[in-house]
């Protein structure tokens, strides 16, 4: 390692914490109950579905978790004639 | 009536095997009588670092199973009298650990010992769940280091929630064994400093072991470090660890920080 790159490298270390207890924060929340995000989307799908036609395959679901808040992503492809149903 | 430690980690190869050989021979070299058990049925390794790995006849699934008497079992330590080992079996499957085999081995052994450490596998199965389950104290072996940190957090859930005494109310006494220290690293911001570790895992402190040559060079010839030399800077941080388990109350100090000129100017990374 020349010594360019061992003064010019930032410190690891805080990343490592940062992200631990973010990530633990939400562990011990969620402790037994892994899966709340497959729970979350088939309750989400279900209600729509009850409204209109989805494609289970064009619905992306992400969790982003922050410090604070997290967010749930869901989104749902609707077909253009999907709400011919609800008629 | 002696005390049931378990020696845990959720994480392989965070220095478990290390520390339970370490504390367990540094324990009987003040004269009290020590046991050390191996729960890694199916990839024992506890009796390699003790050096009783050409002495093994009975091991613990033998006791279980009821081939072997537990005083056939237990391993006299050549160099300390008062030191012994249970071995795991190497064979068997770990399927052969009962809770119903593993309650009378350790109610057995407490009453003969005044320590009984337990050598938890990796993992959160049964073998860990079982090297926890009668244990008074625990101690989680941690590395600097993110994954290690969360399967400490981890198994100090199962502490609370698995262990007898979690079942009955009662806390479980942890303390946290914090391994492969590397001070140098760790002022320079690419280690977890010790206060991140604690912070995040908030139990006490049992003590730092650094990172050192002499912990490989102690399980080469199969000698528990605090036995190979004991004044070498890890095992010097094991008998503080053991004071500390005694219930003394010691400052605790970061093995390798405090270095010399010449190390501040040379000595990247302090030994």
């Amino acid at each position: 390692m020349n010594l360019f790159r061992l003064f010019s490298r930032s410190q690891s270390a805080p990343a490592a914490r940062e992200r631990l207890q973010v990530l633990l924060a939400h562990e011990r929340a969620s402790a037994g109950d892994s899966d709340l995000v497959v729970k979350l989307r088939d309750e989400i799908l279900r209600a729509i579905s009850k409204h209109m036609e989805i494609d289970s395959e064009k619905v992306s679901v992400k969790l982003e978790r922050g410090v604070q808040v997290s967010t749930l992503v869901v989104d749902v492809e609707i077909p253009f004639d999907a709400t011919r149903k609800a008629a | 009536m002696g005390k049931v430690i378990v020696v845990t980690s959720g994480k392989g190869g965070v220095g478990k095997t290390t520390s339970t050989a370490a504390l367990g021979a540094a324990l009987a070299q003040n004269g009290d009588k020590v046991v050390v058990v191996d729960f890694d049925v199916g990839l024992r390794n506890l009796d390699l670092v003790m050096g009783a790995e050409r002495r093994v006849v009975y091991d613990l699934v033998n006791v279980i199973q009821g081939d072997a008497k537990l005083t056939q079992a237990l391993i006299r330590d050549k160099r300390v009298e008062t030191l012994y080992l249970l071995a795991a079996s190497q064979t068997r499957d770990k399927d052969n650990l009962t809770p119903e085999g593993v309650e009378k081995v350790i109610t057995a052994l407490k009453a003969a010992f005044d320590w009984v450490i337990c050598d938890s596998p990796a993992g959160i199965e049964r073998g860990a769940t079982l090297a926890m389950r009668h244990a008074d104290v625990a101690i989680v072996v941690t590395n600097p280091e993110v994954s290690s940190v969360r399967d400490s957090d981890r198994i100090i859930g199962l502490l609370d929630s698995k262990t007898l005494k979690a079942e009955n109310g009662e806390q479980i006494e942890k303390h946290l064994l914090l391994t492969r220290y590397d001070a140098a690293r760790a002022e320079r911001g690419d280690m977890l400093k010790v206060d991140d570790v604690l912070e995040i895992l908030s139990i006490p402190l049992l003590g730092i072991i650094p990172e050192s040559t002499d912990v490989l060079r102690a399980s080469n010839v199969g000698a528990p470090v605090t036995l190979a030399d004991g004044r070498s800077a890890p095992a010097m941080a094991y008998f503080d660890a053991t004071r500390r388990l005694r219930g003394e109350t010691l400052p605790i100090t970061i093995p390798g920080e405090k270095r010399g000129l010449f190390g501040k100017i040379f000595g990247r990374k302090a030994a």
